[in-house]
């Protein structure tokens, strides 16, 4: 298997994720360039964390139109795994491969911290090596989480098991002092309809080896390399 | 040429955090009178178009397209000739 990261002006968790694919999951990794018109030979295509184009106007609605994305798009419609992880998330909204928005966080504050995040879908290709339900500690670093879509969106996200993650208590609990920036349901992760589109706003590549003081991000990494073996 | 000036606003049914927190301090200033405050975005633009309708049908796909996101946000524009 081999991973794409695109790389934004303003991304900057780029090289996280290309030490971790390489070093720690060990798997073929190459960035890519978002002027660039094709995704190249590659199975996974990662947008990064990090401020594209400064997080102007409103966080990845600049950076959607990169040449890029429209070579994620195609990359996405074939069926294969795009994971967006917070910025990325958020351009994976602006670009409409994900539903809803983002808005700014409820208190108004940057919020960087480990949060507790309950697995709903344990069968997409992201979350196959977690139990249904399984409680992840990863971490977050962003001022606009908050997930909202409009009641009818919601609905279908529930129903179809869309909801990849929400965030909970160290012990699975929901609830408002759980939630770090008012995403509507605690939601922390969204899947598209066909399951191959992941966008979360907790950050997996910070929470991937012991020496960062939790390992539960690495289950995700190993979720899509399993999917492809 | 025309300017517009659009502006831009998170929509009736999303919470606003921030006017919240505005419409809070100016009540603890004393201005006891406010009912409801949103904060949102405005753009002031000048271009040049074949006419009025044109300069609007411009305008309207540019909120379309980049300037605002539907789903959280709704918007008013202004044009006039310059």
């Amino acid at each position: 298997m081999k991973a794409g990261i695109v790389v934004f002006p303003g991304s900057n968790c780029d090289r996280d994720c290309f030490h971790v694919l390489r070093d720690v999951v060990k798997i073929d990794v190459a960035y890519i360039w978002h002027k660039s018109t094709s995704v190249g030979e590659i199975d996974l295509v990662v947008l990064p964390g990090g401020f594209s184009y400064g997080d102007y106007l409103r966080c990845g609605a600049i950076a959607r139109f990169s040449p890029v994305m429209e070579a994620v798009e195609r990359h996405a419609r074939l069926g294969r795994p795009v994971l967006g992880i917070c910025n990325g998330f958020q351009i994976l909204l602006e670009v409409g491969l994900l539903p809803g928005a983002m808005l700014r966080n409820k208190s108004l504050r940057f919020v960087c911290k480990h949060v507790h995040l309950k697995t709903e879908n344990a069968r997409s290709m992201f979350t196959t090596r977690l139990e249904p339900g399984e409680i992840l500690k990863i971490p977050i670093a962003h001022g606009e989480g908050g997930y909202f879509c409009d009641e009818r969106t919601l609905e279908e996200l529930e129903a179809n098991n869309q909801i990849a993650f929400r965030y909970v208590s160290e012990t699975g609990e929901l609830g408002d002092e759980f939630n770090p920036n008012g995403s509507l349901r605690h939601i922390a992760g969204v899947l598209n309809k066909e399951g191959n589109v992941l966008g979360m706003m907790p950050h997996p590549e910070r929470s991937s080896e012991q020496i960062l003081g939790c390992e539960d991000g690495r289950k995700i990494w190993d979720s899509i390399l399993e999917a492809y073996r | 040429m025309y300017k517009a000036k659009i502006d831009v606003t998170l929509k009736e049914s999303v919470s606003d955090p921030q006017g919240q927190t505005v419409l809070q301090s100016l009540r603890s200033l004393g201005f006891q009178n406010i009912e409801s405050l949103r904060v949102g975005k405005h753009f002031e633009m000048v271009l040049n178009a074949n006419g009025q309708e044109k300069a609007e049908s411009d305008i309207k796909a540019m909120c379309g397209q980049l300037l605002v996101n539907p789903v959280i946000e709704q918007y008013t524009v202004r044009v006039e000739q310059v």
